[in-house]
């Protein structure tokens, strides 16, 4: 025992542990095992045995886990099909109130999962108590919330099914909550696989489950490793994937989903910049770099690991930022003065020190505090990269590690440029006290979520999501419900019409064009509309286009790869479109419509021939894709954000941002309509689109470009491509420089779409567009302005 | 903010780190500098951020048991032991001044191992308790702590407050805590805060200056960074939060943000500020949430008497029987402590 005397001298602080024997007797009730939790039961794994989850701190076992089989996941995905149409047909009031047992029992418990958690992970017992635990109760609370409103909130709209949920080891118990909270709100069922290095949460969750009284099969927890994770993925009874986790992981689900029409979110991998203005409190920065990167070990997708500092306080930044480093305390996560605990594993420390290696290889100066580094255990000191060069490894590449890497930017056009200059964009968090700054360099981050002055704030009101190869869809609020939902009933789904397929062999067609008033039909040449101009294909082919009788009506282009490129570079020349306000693009919309109108007899006619529809038919296709204009020319400037209700005394912008360039492929019928349905809300968000129109019956699209020129529509907002769509799906979906992409030309292709579309990561809205009525309420509405967007959550604490 | 010469903390390690036989309260004296507005005027404080900082210091640092009990310990040696009433009267000071002597009963001393007695770090009275003060006080070593100019509106005239100063002193105070113009501070007349407090410097003489900055009035931290600097740029050995008389007194964000301007200040100047939350620090938790304040923000020197003192007249009460706890296992009453 240190003696009091002593310590009056030294003022050092001593070992102040959080007691952890309630959690030991739990474990040792808990010697022979886990199984799975299946249907309300815990049960013995049918095959495969089982493995042992470590402590972080010394590598001793906590206890044994079942390695989950594709038995397992089968059993687990019956149980939870079982228990489905029951929990979907509660009311949303009784959901509510299980939901809300949940969480007050996890408030109520609290104390005992902040512990576990922080023994099997090894983060500090302070960010498991004051931080996952709080946010875990907060994300059931407010979820049973969307329970009670489902019925009015989300009108026409259910659960999916069965959802299969894989979470990551980082935050073991915070992301149970962020998969299961909106899934069991809006009636879907779920297996659940937490991470292989961080299950016990989760079953002892399963523990509280029963204490809350939730039907037995709803929620399921298969313990395991990737290939229990890859099991659920392939169960076809399962009707979407949710998974937070690595990029690499991420894009082999995506691939491996490719076609199967199950929906998908997935939360990925970041390279979140951090900002800091030559205007920004520094002090405060700096402690906003300890939450960012020196948070969790920094081992947080969204951790704020590239630092980017004006030049004219780098070095004074980076001095406070030593000194501050310097008071990092590295040890036993269960000490409640700990800040830094371990890495959750020897592999996570492994990977850590090699990129940090390799780093400095590549020229970077690395700084790390006289931090007491205990001898066991994964631990890896706070560090500090300066001389980073963009390219090197430590730039480009997430580390997942207490380490930052430090480079300078002069202007602030200069910080969004090196901000956005990377794969990922899943957060960032910029510094000033300059409020036009702020919202600028805001507005133009690529980010799923911004934070002024501040890092790393959650909340169960906002989402949390990505773009880029962080992946898409959100978590949390009201777009995270969308994720979880579906349509109740198709109503404007119609039996597919039988259409010929388009032949595009490209050899003269040996069949003579009818005469028009005796006198021999006028030629006229469609071509591909790229960048404002009328282009002919690449290839210098084009293919017949007949109408249903068989008759050549003329002829389309044959575009390809190089007219998609070149479709794809006049689209990113087009920025200038995003950038204008609803109500310009508003007016452009309306023009189109009103030149639409003026043209209608023509439109119709060309209708008429081409697809042999009566006049009146034709007419109505016409009449309805002027309303459809109208339509989204109206939204352009309402369909407007939110603010969220987050913490007091902050502003949560939630903003839908359109994606930027998006691909687009129609359906072969209903060739005006359909197209001028899926262009125009895109471009009423603010994308530029490259689209691939009917494909039976482009030569309404390639006529519709000539209302474009004349409508002020700018050059490059809307592209044109005709083709062969799985050729041009081939190329959009594979486009590293599309951003997300409608599929609606068919199943034909769209396994390989969705396959190359893992590339990017780019989100694809597939939609079977034979089967939807374009001309009902199926083919409209604010759906398409949801896909044509993402939300954009912007943080702004407020006060002086 | 532009900066013209930065010396590392690392500079004054170990001018008071570690010298643990009683430091001598004042080690080193701040001269002050000249004016200089480029090292405030364009000052940046976020209020979130230095509230979320302040509200994790103490979630991230713990003290218990021996550790809590030696910190507490050193938490009695910084208390200002104040009294600063209407009412106050030369017996009711000798009372405080015997307290100020013997903060801790000695069996509870003698029980944690410390054979040689503990004191305050001073008696804090109004400029007519002084003499008392001081008599009361003779042979201990004890500084006595007058307030003056005008306290606590600080809105007599510059004059007075002058002579209030030197009539303190000449009373026998060793420390003279000033009020600040507010008036000051809100029309950003800096030349004349700065010309003022020099002037309250010169008129205190040897005794040590604290400038109490009434932060529960400045309201925005800005305002209090400002201020903190322009008193120290003028000579103040502390910059003291309150009052004590302001509805809102020392609170840990206002003492964040003073803490770094002593900071700043020192990186520029090689000066180290000493610094003195007052009012409003009634229990223990309170005094070790002030101590994590400063080791985590400053540093080791900044939890002795002479870089830091807590104005407090209650602290002590709850001092006591928290450390008679842990000597004794149960949890104490305060009357088994002789009253101040």
């Amino acid at each position: 025992m240190t003696a009091v005397k002593e310590i009056f001298q030294t003022m050092e602080y001593g070992p102040a542990p959080e007691a952890d024997a309630a959690v030991r007797d739990w474990l040792a009730a808990h010697e022979a095992g886990f199984g799975h939790f299946i249907g309300g039961r815990f049960l013995a794994p049918q095959e495969g045995g089982a493995f042992e989850t470590l402590s972080p701190v010394n590598g001793a076992a906590l206890a044994r886990v079942a390695q989950g089989s594709a038995a397992d996941i089968d059993a687990a995905v019956a149980a939870a099909k079982k228990a489905l149409a029951k929990w979907a047909g509660l009311s949303g009031h009784v959901r509510a109130r299980y939901l809300y047992a949940v969480a007050r029992l996890i408030q109520k418990r609290a104390r005992f999962f902040a512990v576990l958690e922080s023994l099997d992970n090894g983060k500090p017992i302070r960010e498991s108590r004051d931080i996952d635990l709080p946010l875990v109760a907060r994300h059931f609370t407010h979820h049973a919330g969307w329970a009670e409103l489902m019925e009015s909130e989300f009108a026409g709209y259910g659960p999916l099914g069965v959802c299969g949920q894989i979470i990551p080891w980082n935050f073991p118990f915070m992301m149970l909550a962020w998969k299961l909270a909106p899934a069991l709100a809006a009636g879907n069922t779920v297996v659940l696989k937490p991470a292989e290095q961080t299950p016990l949460t989760a079953l002892a969750f399963a523990e509280l489950l029963g204490e809350a009284g939730l039907p037995s099969g709803v929620v399921n927890i298969v313990t395991g490793d990737g290939q229990t994770g890859a099991a659920l993925v392939a169960h076809e009874d399962v009707a979407k994937v949710a998974f937070t986790g690595s990029t690499d992981v991420g894009r082999k689900i995506r691939a491996a989903l490719a076609g199967t029409g199950k929906k998908l979110s997935l939360e990925l991998g970041g390279k979140s910049p951090f900002i800091v203005f030559d205007d920004a409190d520094l002090d405060a920065a700096v402690e906003g770099l300890v939450d960012s990167i020196f948070f969790n070990q920094g081992e947080v997708c969204c951790a704020g690991s590239r630092l980017l500092v004006q030049e004219s306080v780098a070095e004074r930044l980076h001095d406070k930022l030593r000194r501050r480093m310097a008071k990092l305390r590295l040890g036993e996560p269960l000490d409640k003065s700990t800040d830094i605990g371990p890495l959750v594993d020897a592999a996570q420390l492994s990977r850590v020190r090699a990129l940090v290696e390799a780093g400095c290889r590549e020229g970077a100066a690395c700084w790390q505090p006289d931090a007491t580094v205990p001898k066991a255990g994964f631990y890896f000191p706070p560090t500090l990269l300066t001389e980073v060069a963009p390219a090197s490894i430590v730039a480009q590449e997430e580390i997942f590690g207490p380490v930052l890497a430090s480079m300078s930017f002069r202007t602030p056009d200069e910080a969004v440029m090196l901000a956005n200059h990377s794969r990922y964009g899943l957060a960032a968090s910029l510094w000033t006290e300059n409020v036009n700054l702020a919202l600028h360099v805001a507005a133009r981050l690529r980010a799923g979520t911004v934070w002024v002055n501040a890092a790393n704030l959650f909340d169960a009101a906002a989402g949390f999501g990505g773009v880029k190869e962080s992946g898409f869809g959100r978590e949390g609020g009201r777009e995270g419900m969308w994720e979880y939902l579906r349509p109740l009933s198709a109503p404007g789904r119609k039996k597919p019409a039988r259409l010929p397929e388009p032949d595009f062999s490209v050899a003269p067609a040996f069949r003579a064009p009818a005469d028009k008033n005796g006198l021999p039909r006028l030629d006229r040449t469609a071509k591909l509309y790229i960048g404002g101009r009328q282009a002919r294909p690449d290839g210098g082919h084009v293919y017949s286009v007949r109408s249903p009788g068989g008759i050549e009506v003329g002829q389309a282009p044959l575009g390809g790869r190089k007219d998609i490129r070149n479709a794809v570079e006049a689209a990113h020349k087009a920025a200038g479109w995003t950038a204008m306000s609803g109500h310009q693009r508003a007016q452009v919309l309306y023009y189109l419509a009103e030149n639409l109108e003026a043209r209608g007899e023509g439109f119709a006619e060309g209708l008429r021939e081409m697809c042999g529809a009566p006049r009146k038919e034709a007419e109505a296709e016409v009449a309805a894709a002027i309303r459809r204009i109208f339509l989204y020319a109206a939204y352009a400037d309402k369909y407007d954000g939110r603010v969220h209700s987050t913490l007091a005394r902050h502003v949560t912008l939630a903003m839908p941002e359109p994606h930027g360039v998006m691909g687009i492929l129609c359906p072969s019928q209903a060739p005006l309509l359909a197209f001028v349905s899926l262009v125009t809300p895109a471009i009423a968000m603010g994308n530029r689109v490259v689209a691939a129109p009917s494909a039976l019956w482009p030569l309404a699209a390639t006529d519709f470009y000539q209302l474009l020129d004349t409508s002020d529509v700018p050059g490059g907002v809307v592209n044109i491509v005709t083709g062969d769509p799985a050729e041009l799906g081939a190329t959009i979906g594979g486009h590293e420089d599309i951003a997300a992409a409608w599929h609606f030309s068919g199943p034909r292709g769209l396994a390989d779409f969705e396959r190359a579309a893992a590339g990017n990561l780019k989100p694809v809205w597939a939609c079977d567009g034979r089967l939807l009525d374009w001309a009902g309420p199926a083919g409209e509405g604010e759906a398409f302005l949801r896909h044509a967007t993402q939300v954009k959550n912007i943080w702004i604490p407020y006060g002086e | 903010m532009s900066v013209d010469r930065v010396a590392p903390l690392a500079s004054i390690a170990g001018r008071g780190a570690g010298s643990p036989a009683a430091p001598e309260p004042h080690a080193a004296r701040n001269p002050g500098v000249p004016l200089n507005r480029e090292w405030f005027h364009e000052a940046r404080v976020n209020l979130s951020g230095a509230e979320r900082r302040a509200a994790t210091l103490t979630t991230r640092r713990s003290l218990k048991k021996e550790w809590q009990a030696a910190w507490l310990l050193k938490a009695i040696t910084c208390i200002d032991l104040t009294t600063l009433s209407g009412d106050d009267t030369p017996e009711r000071v000798h009372r405080l001044c015997a307290k100020a002597k013997t903060p801790l009963r000695p069996d509870l001393l003698q029980a944690l191992g410390f054979a040689e007695p503990l004191q305050v770090a001073a008696v804090c009275v109004y400029p007519t308790m002084v003499r008392p003060a001081v008599k009361a006080l003779r042979g201990s070593g004890i500084p006595v702590a007058s307030v003056a100019t005008g306290f606590p509106a600080g809105l007599m005239p510059l004059k007075l407050r002058l002579d209030e100063i030197r009539y303190a002193v000449g009373e026998g105070a060793g420390d003279i805590d000033i009020v600040i113009t507010r008036g000051h501070v809100f029309r950003q007349e800096w030349a004349a805060l700065y010309d003022e407090m020099a002037a309250m410097r010169e008129a205190a003489g040897k005794a040590h200056l604290k400038a109490i900055l009434a932060t529960g009035e400045l309201k925005t931290l800005r305002s209090v960074y400002k201020a903190a600097m322009v008193a120290m740029m003028a000579g103040a050995d502390f910059v003291k939060t309150s009052t004590g008389k302001e509805a809102v007194n020392a609170t840990l964000p206002v003492s964040l943000v003073m803490v770094r301007a002593i900071r700043d200040y020192l990186e520029r100047t090689g000066f180290p500020v000493g610094f003195k939350p007052a009012g409003g620090l009634s229990a223990a938790k309170d005094a070790l949430a002030w101590q994590i304040l400063m080791k985590e923000e400053l540093g080791r020197d900044w939890l002795e008497p002479s870089l830091f003192r807590i104005g407090a007249s209650s602290l002590l009460a709850d001092i006591e029987r928290q450390i008679e706890h842990f000597v004794t296992g149960r949890y104490s009453s305060a009357m088994r402590h002789p009253p101040g």
